[in-house]
């Protein structure tokens, strides 16, 4: 499991303090699907999802978004073992769903550059280096199971 | 060849008016050393890198970043032909400088930095579309950079 600093931790919480989560969930799957268009592919069930209106409306998305960004919450809860609380869900996107895991790095990319637009100056590099950090971790906690 | 619809030429060169190419491609820079740092030994003769103050202070970094921004400068004024255009940047980067080209990915170096500086400049204006379309201009410019590397 990865090793955090005490000034690490207290960034890493910092940004987290001000993501709002229904916010956040939302905007995040509108530049995903935007960005990488053959992300859609996950979502045939979701109906209408090929515009920024329709993704900002869609309420399958919005839910969607409030879990990953709750899975989140629990990496930053257990900053220290979240790799062995990912393990479920790494093989629930391995066996069920089928995610390409390079789509994880591409969603931590959506998400950095969503909070890079709501915080503005406070992602200074310091900051952003160390979110990035938290990232890479959960990303590599979500391709644990993948063989 | 690359198509641009025009929402992409008219959202790339907006985002190009708008920011201040000394402040943004210094940031930029500054940010790419920081947050990856085995990028600093391509610049060995730039002095002191060893912290995020010393690197942002750095004349040298604020230098190169002006240096980055006109090469991205030269690839909007020819968006119909960045591959022409970058043949020369592309041999410098392959044969004298030797740079791995992985380094010009859009999801490491100065490009995802530079994306990141301008979500943080426009805030909300920089929309999922905008977003689009300037992902989109740097991965040309990336394409552009490995042509030339054999």
């Amino acid at each position: 499991m990865v090793k955090w600093t005490e000034e690490e931790r207290r960034i890493i919480r910092g940004v987290w303090e001000k993501v709002d989560i229904d916010e956040i969930g939302e905007e995040l799957w509108a530049r995903a699907l935007i960005v990488y268009p053959w992300i859609d592919r996950y979502f045939g069930s979701f109906g209408d999802i090929f515009t920024t209106t329709a993704i900002l409306k869609n309420p399958k998305l919005a839910a969607l978004g409030k879990v990953v960004l709750s899975a989140l919450d629990t990496a930053v809860k257990n900053m220290d073992n979240f790799k062995a609380l990912y393990a479920p869900l790494s093989r629930q996107h391995y066996e069920k769903i089928k995610v390409d895991p390079d789509n994880f790095r591409l969603l931590a990319e959506c998400i950095t550059i969503t909070i890079a637009c709501k915080l503005r100056a406070e992602l200074n590099p310091q900051v952003q280096a160390t979110w990035q950090k938290f990232l890479s971790a959960v990303v590599e906690a979500m391709n644990s199971q993948y063989k | 060849m690359v198509k641009w619809s025009d929402f992409e030429r008219a959202a790339i060169q907006d985002i190009f008016s708008k920011i201040d190419y000394d402040v943004v491609g210094r940031a930029a820079f500054s940010r790419c050393l920081i947050v990856y740092p085995w990028t600093q030994r391509y610049f060995g003769s730039f002095g002191n890198l060893y912290n995020a103050a010393a690197i942002t202070s750095n004349p040298k970094v604020a230098a190169h970043g002006k240096v980055i921004m006109a090469g991205l400068e030269k690839a909007l004024k020819n968006m119909d032909d960045i591959k022409t255009t970058y043949k020369d940047l592309s041999v410098l980067h392959s044969e004298k400088l030797q740079v791995d080209p992985d380094n010009f990915n859009v999801k490491l170096f100065s490009f995802y930095c530079l994306t990141i500086v301008v979500a943080g400049q426009m805030g909300a204006a920089f929309t999922p579309e905008v977003q689009g379309a300037f992902q989109k201009f740097l991965a040309v410019v990336v394409a552009s950079l490995r042509k030339q590397y054999y």
